[in-house]
């Protein structure tokens, strides 16, 4: 089972699970944080050095297969490809970073806790390769499980209530995943689990409407779409800075992956019907989540609101089957996973130094702690889509391709961003600017490993808001074989 | 047909070691040491080496779907003495009887495993069940056990009634009591087939506790020590279902479209009703009884779906389902206090028992990677074979759905809640890693469930 390692598919799963299991059995707090850096560094790595081999001609490297289980027609099987290989790089530059910012914190059974944020990456990466849909099904269960426990162990006040409801959500979802799976594989000639062999099976209409609800409702709890969006809020503010990050900034990518990967090619007759009825329903979820935000007193429930809102318009652009959106879509999941970790580091170091989230208790940050100030804006100017920020190339593929969808719709959907700049701006103008009050008197501005952080950050947000091109020729493939199957129709 | 007369022997022979030996432990030793040799016995019959020779007949054939699942029982019961030994030993002064009465029961498992005629089936029932009527009243000064066994008695008296006038109902009909013999119908069932195969599922209803059939199990389980609950639940139980499986599947397998309507209704009620109900209880004991109607659910999808997948399936339930339960039994007999609150902070106090009841909480559930996984999967690709059960399926992991609400309250309380359990309870080390072995063995199946199903080559 364990041939091969040559390649990057395998090191990806190896190297974080390694990790994971190694921390689980280190006493020393410094040993077990240790580990789980290196891993993950090693992860990024492995990730940036396979996009010099994105070529077809490397096609052996960016594969893998192991026998698992021959008699079932399933198999460990992995694919690197553009879509991959970008959320791939994501996962894999944000837990790094997540590591880098709670350096100083302490953690009680610290062995534990660096060993299940290593375990759901490698769930995380599992998922994003899987081309097999038992193994999918694995990885996205893996990737669930530590979360878990990762917030009812270590979270706040209300975690047990709040992450049990999480919990629950997504494990219904999966479970209709599972059966939706099950019935593809009855259902395919060839008796295995193949993604390809599922992409070629033809389903009569009757049938893919059934089995698109079941893959639909398990990737609408993850991104989530409205109405199945009430766990994540509570999830959010309930769940340790860390997994609250891994969470909104990757976690939910999952989703709309999903929605690319598997839903979209698989089922294009009942897409066509349910097309209309979807988008309205994002869209209507859309402008409600951007209201609610804009009546959070709490920094945390705003981004969490924000992000719904953020999430939905992306699901928007899948669902319009337009190839300028889909594109925009993809640039979009990598960007949005970098600007909101840049807004929950930085409302994560307010709350630190203050203990509170309250927007309405806190003010003046920006004369005390200047540096902090300039990153949080850009980041939120990133996430309002302000051109020359990262989403705005984004959002606006997005929107030019809702718009030959739909003007109607788009232009509803318009008002969620309109929406967005006011309570983004209402918070900025309130957390960092006006009188400073005494929860702020004595706050301090960043260390240097924030900075760095920070500095990160935002290079990221400008390159990809400046030079987007090589990541449009890498998704440029995947868009193209799912629109291909609508092509046909 | 050598675990038949091997356990035999053995019960018998466990009833004079406790004039032999004064010593407290001694039994102990001699049951694992006669269910290793059981094993060995019943895995050389697999292979087809047998040492007894003896002319049935026919009317006991064993194939290698009844030689595994004998096999399985005989090593699921060596983890149950392994695990719960110490308390059966502690529990009464003559362990020995309580040991001779568990033997005598794997002697009607043996027979159960390989009947061919409906007078076996008869036979190793009863020879099941007698010695666990006793077992659930052992407790003797316990007024709850003494309910408990009296209650088990009239119930399973009364379901064995009923199996006793469907035989007769069948034997009227078609005039033999072979297995294959009833299922030679050709065309439409007969009244009287109809009616002795209804009183049969609904006394087979009774044995594995499906709703509306189940109203005995909570108080019998809750009444009976707990070390014999666990015993009841999980190797028992298992046992019915492969009596319901068998005589399904080879008596009545050509009416297939006609009885199965009637087992999908019942499997969609012992899922519903069994979870729901587990969901209210404050007692892990009792909401583990719960817990065992509401898996009884989903082993009943196997009979329902009777088709390959479905033996695949019913053998790694049995050995996914016992292994968790034995193993949550375990350590719940050695509470007094069986409030799910006990168990707070738990896992901070013993941390390795604690992930290795994790993780069997995990595999009831049917997390992925244990193998309570595979095991509703094997059911469910079983049901969706059918064609057209979308309903049934789709009850089977809302109710799934449900059953995490309450295995989880139990992990909740484990890991999360604080407090200290105020009971002191000493955990051998040989315990712990007994423990860890099974959690092993559970994780293991959740990963290659091949490795256990290859050796059911039908």
């Amino acid at each position: 089972m364990f041939s091969a390692f040559d390649n990057f598919p395998a090191l990806l799963i190896w190297l974080p699970l390694a990790g994971g299991i190694l921390s689980f059995f280190m006493k020393k707090e410094v040993a077990a944080k240790m580990i789980a850096m290196i891993s993950s560094v090693s992860t990024l790595v492995v990730v940036t050095l396979s996009f010099i081999y994105s070529n077809q001609e490397f096609m052996m490297l960016n594969q893998v297969s192991y026998r698992w289980l021959p008699e079932l027609g399933s198999s460990f099987a992995f694919v690197l490809d553009g879509l991959t290989r970008i959320l791939c790089m994501l996962t894999a530059i944000i837990f790094p970073l997540v590591f880098t910012i709670t350096k100083k914190d302490q953690y009680k059974n610290s062995n534990v806790f660096f060993g299940l944020m290593m375990l759901t990456q490698c769930g995380l990466m599992g998922v994003f390769m899987a081309t097999d849909a038992l193994t999918f099904y694995f990885f996205w269960e893996l990737a669930l499980i530590p979360v878990y426990f990762l917030s009812s162990i270590w979270g706040g006040e209300k975690r047990i209530k709040a992450t049990f409801k999480f919990f629950i959500y997504t494990f219904v979802g999966s479970l209709f995943l599972l059966i939706g799976i099950l019935y593809m594989y009855v259902k395919n000639p060839t008796g295995t689990f193949n993604l390809a062999d599922f992409y070629n099976m033809t389903l009569s209409s009757p049938e893919q409407m059934i089995l698109f609800f079941l893959f639909f409702v398990a990737f609408a709890i993850k991104m989530p779409i409205f109405p199945l969006h009430t766990w994540q809020p509570d999830a959010y503010d309930q769940a340790p800075t860390p997994v609250t990050m891994i969470l909104s900034g990757v976690m939910v990518k999952m989703g709309l992956f999903g929605v690319i990967r598997w839903l979209l090619p698989l089922f294009p007759l009942a897409v066509k019907e349910f097309q209309t009825g979807i988008i309205i329903l994002i869209v209507v979820g859309m402008v409600y989540a951007s209201l609610v935000a804009i009546y959070q007193d709490s920094i945390k429930k705003l981004i969490a609101y924000s992000s719904i809102a953020h999430i939905g318009l992306m699901a928007a652009g899948l669902f319009s089957l337009k190839d300028v959106a889909m594109q925009g879509v993809v640039l979009q999941m990598f960007n949005h996973g970098i600007n909101i970790v840049a807004l929950w580091i930085a409302a994560e170091l307010i709350e630190r130094q203050t203990g509170i989230t309250k927007i309405s208790q806190l003010g003046g940050i920006a004369q005390k702690a200047p540096m902090l100030s300039v990153f949080f804006v850009i980041a939120a100017m990133a996430n309002i889509a302000l051109p020359l920020t990262n989403a705005f190339i984004g959002e606006f593929m997005i929107f030019n391709g809702l718009y030959q969808f739909n003007p109607w719709i788009t232009a509803a959907a318009g008002l969620s961003i309109i929406l967005s700049a006011v309570y983004t701006l209402n918070m900025i103008k309130h957390v960092f600017y006006g009188e400073i009050v005494p929860s702020t008197e004595n706050f301090q501005d960043i260390g240097k490993t924030h900075v760095l952080v920070f500095c990160v950050l935002t290079l990221l947000i400008f390159v990809a808001g400046i030079y987007p091109t090589p990541i449009f020729k890498m998704i440029h493939e995947t868009t193209g074989i799912v629109l291909n199957k609508y092509s046909m129709l | 047909m050598n675990a038949i007369i091997l356990s035999a022997i053995w019960g018998v022979l466990m009833m004079y070691t406790g004039f032999i030996s004064k010593n407290k432990n001694t039994p102990t030793y001699v049951a694992i040491a006669g269910i290793l040799l059981m094993l060995v016995a019943s895995w050389l019959d697999y292979i087809g080496i047998s040492f007894f020779d003896v002319d049935t007949k026919g009317m006991l054939k064993y194939n290698s779907f009844g030689l595994l699942f004998n096999m399985l029982i005989i090593a699921c019961t060596l983890v149950y003495f392994l695990l719960s030994g110490s308390e059966i030993a502690k529990f009464e002064k003559n362990s020995a009887d309580l040991y001779a009465l568990i033997f005598f029961v794997l002697t009607g498992i043996s027979i159960v495993a390989g009947f061919n005629s409906l007078l076996m089936l008869f036979l190793g029932i009863e020879i099941i069940s007698i010695p666990l009527y006793i077992l659930a009243g052992s407790e003797k000064s316990n007024l709850k056990s003494n309910e408990a066994a009296l209650k088990y008695f009239l119930m399973g008296a009364f379901s064995t009634g009923l199996m006793l006038m469907g035989i007769a109902f069948l034997y009227g009909d078609a005039g033999t009591f072979y297995v294959e013999g009833i299922n030679f119908g050709l065309g439409g069932m007969s009244p009287m087939m109809s009616i002795g195969m209804i009183l049969l599922l609904a006394s087979m209803s009774f044995k594995v506790s499906a709703v509306p059939f189940h109203f005995w199990t909570p108080d019998v389980y809750d009444g009976t020590p707990t070390v014999f609950t666990s015993f009841m639940a999980t190797i028992v139980k298992s046992a019915g279902f492969f009596a319901f499986f068998k005589l399904f599947e080879n008596a009545f397998g050509k009416m297939h479209a006609d009885w199965s309507i009637l087992v999908s209704v019942l499997a969609a009620l012992t899922l519903v009703i069994g979870n729901i109900t587990a969901v209210f209880q404050q007692s892990i004991k009792r909401m583990l009884s719960y817990s065992s109607i509401a898996q009884a659910g989903f082993m009943l999808l196997g009979v329902f779906a009777m088709n390959y997948y479905a033996k695949q399936g019913l053998i790694l339930y049995f050995a996914a389902y016992t292994l968790a339960t034995l193993g949550i039994f375990a350590v719940l007999a050695k509470f007094k206090d069986h409030s799910i609150e006990a168990f707070n902070g738990f896992a901070k106090k013993y941390p390795m028992v604690g992930l290795a009841m994790l993780i069997c909480i995990l595999s009831l559930a049917g997390i992925p990677l244990t193998a309570g996984f595979f095991a509703k999967y094997y059911m469910l690709l079983g049901v969706i074979k059918i064609g057209n059960m979308l309903w049934l399926v789709i009850i089977a992991i809302l109710s799934a759905a449900v059953s995490v609400y309450y295995y989880f309250r139990v992990i909740q309380a484990m890991y999360f809640k604080e407090g200290m359990p105020h009971e002191e309870i000493k955990f051998t080390q040989s315990f712990e890693v007994i423990m860890l072995v099974n959690a092993a063995i559970i994780i293991l199946l959740g990963i290659h469930p091949d490795w256990l199903l290859m050796l059911l080559n039908i």
